[in-house]
């Protein structure tokens, strides 16, 4: 069995972002990058997999610019056996992704795709949705627990309010969510093996996919900032500003 | 021009989110029709033609839509999608399941949690993390959006009246199956409905010691919360989590015990009317936000608190 693990590079979640002074996009200068969290979650639960024997193979992709190459190696440091790049200076948007990916999927034929449910830059979440939408696939997204059993995966949902499970036939899609497991960190020696694993640079424009990009950003803004309010030196005075005060309790 | 909500509902009741939504699809259309598709969910359909501002109910009564796997529901949208500008859905997990499909089938872009509309085709919705607010205008002759629902107030539940017609269309793509389901049984309300709302962090220390909120909760009809951070350190199940990654609140009254108040959170939350803030920590960020802070040890504060509500 194949997985495709697409990933994303994205600014570290450490980092508090601001817009440019002119609002006209968000400041990445000299802002330290990193692989998605989410994506760290997927190739986890990939490598998982591979080592319970239930898989082969594992192929990381992403859509981007060549410094894109760095998240790719990290995949391959974390398990990826190979990683593939779609290269492409366009700033692109989940729909443009999801069709450079199906792109990929019909030329490898993987058994699963598993995918972060969202890119913590632009907090879209679409790509895996999209993606399963543009094969006929089912999808299984906000996943807390896989179990594979045969053709198919069995697959515990977080949703609102609880848990669902799912049973979905393969190939399928598969997001993750946060408690799915803990990714490992990436040996030295891993590290050193990763640099000599295979790294395939497609430029996009050879996958024959329209990407132009249907949204414009017309403005990036901060939120409005809330004022912070008083500090209270008891919970009778907690309690007499929540009444008399706010009003909120009577 | 015509918008078409997606309701939100168990096939028991009408999620209040489907309300907030409401509002937004008329900010953009005055002409709004809702879609009910579930399984022997005739009674919601009943209770979405009372929604103010709602002209159409489309009643899609079968059980291929019953657990609102997002295969089948896609399809079902995208077939009526013809005759609407405007598809939207709360971000619910169930609209963020499902929508992006519907996008990816129409071959539009999704604009994803809208905060605020700005015109027909100009939106403004919250990235990295609530760090930043973008304004984006889609070219895409549909719209398929999904909605902020605290960027908007609830349309009036009863004053409507709609007519409903049904649709058979049956949709099963046959590619996936539900298996069941674990819904926490709470008599408290949901966190996105709930009124006043008291969340615990890393600072509850452990699972049980969220027991300390409970009786509070009980007293002041209030929902459990939780950060992340909590979650993540297994106190407490990621439903109770409040932030980007999880639900997104504006109680009247948010009461945050032995949180930080990571951005993260603070996104989460910070549209609330008046926050409370307890902490030992007197540097705790979320003072910044909270109307009301109160440096204190919380298993000293809670109790007290308790007792004198």
């Amino acid at each position: 069995m194949k997985i495709l693990v697409p990933v994303k590079r994205v600014v570290d979640y450490n980092v508090k972002v601001r817009p440019k002074s002119d609002e006209s996009g968000v400041d990445l200068n000299n802002v330290k990058m990193a692989l998605n969290p989410f994506c760290e979650i997927a190739i986890e639960e990939a490598v998982k997999l591979k080592e319970a024997g239930k898989v082969e193979e594992i192929i990381a992709v992403t859509v981007g610019t060549s410094a894109s190459q760095e998240q790719l190696r990290t995949t391959l440091a974390l398990g990826a056996d190979r990683a593939i790049l779609i290269e492409t200076d366009t700033e692109t948007e989940p729909l443009g992704i999801s069709k450079l990916l199906k792109a990929i999927v019909e030329k490898e034929s993987p058994d699963l795709i598993i995918l972060g449910k969202q890119a913590i830059d632009g907090d879209n979440n679409q790509t895996g949705q999209m993606l399963g939408a543009l094969l006929g696939y089912p999808q299984a997204t906000f996943a807390s627990e896989v179990n594979l059993e045969g053709d198919k995966a069995i697959v515990t949902r977080e949703i609102d309010g609880g848990l669902q499970t799912l049973s979905i036939n393969m190939p399928a899609i598969i997001t993750t969510d946060l408690r799915l497991n803990e990714p490992r960190y990436a040996s030295l020696p891993n590290i050193m093996k990763a640099k000599s694993k295979p790294l395939d640079v497609i430029p996009a424009d050879d996958l024959g996919v329209d990407i132009t990009p249907r949204m414009t950003t017309l403005k990036v803004s901060l939120p409005p900032q809330r004022e912070a309010g008083v500090m209270v030196e008891t919970v009778d005075d907690l309690l007499d500003k929540l009444k008399n005060e706010a009003k909120v309790i009577s | 021009m015509t918008a078409l909500v997606i309701a939100e509902h168990n096939n028991q009741e009408l999620k209040p989110v489907t309300l907030n939504t409401v509002t937004a699809a008329l900010e953009l259309d005055q002409d709004l029709h809702i879609l009910v598709a579930g399984s022997n969910c005739s009674a919601i359909a009943e209770s979405a033609a009372k929604i103010e501002g709602v002209s159409k109910v489309i009643l899609t009564d079968s059980l291929e839509y019953e657990n609102c796997l997002a295969e089948n529901i896609s399809i079902l949208i995208s077939k009526i999608s013809g005759d609407y500008d405007f598809i939207l859905a709360p971000t619910t997990t169930n609209g963020k399941n499902v929508m992006p499909r519907v996008a990816a089938l129409l071959d539009v872009c999704q604009i994803s949690d809208v905060s605020a509309v700005v015109s027909s085709d100009t939106f403004q919705r919250p990235i990295y993390a609530g760090n930043c607010i973008a304004t984006v205008q889609s070219n895409d002759p549909k719209k398929v959006i999904t909605v902020r629902t605290t960027g908007f107030d609830p349309a009036n539940a009863e004053s409507g009246a709609a007519e409903i017609i049904t649709l058979q269309e049956v949709n099963d793509a046959g590619i996936s199956q539900f298996v069941k389901e674990e819904i926490a049984q709470s008599d408290r309300p949901e966190l996105t409905a709930a009124d006043v709302i008291i969340s615990g962090g890393r600072g509850m220390q452990n699972g049980e010691n969220f027991s300390l909120l409970e009786g509070i909760a009980d007293k002041l009809g209030a929902a459990i919360g939780a950060s992340r951070a909590a979650v993540d350190s297994g106190f407490v199940p990621n439903d109770y989590q409040v932030g980007q990654t999880g639900k997104i609140v504006a109680p009247d009254l948010y009461i945050a015990v032995g949180i930080s108040g990571a951005i993260q959170h603070l996104a989460g939350m910070k549209d609330s009317k008046v926050i409370v803030a307890i902490n030992k920590d007197e540097d705790a960020p979320i003072f910044q936000v909270a109307d009301y802070g109160l440096v204190a040890d919380l298993f000293e504060a809670m109790p007290e608190l308790e007792s004198k509500i």
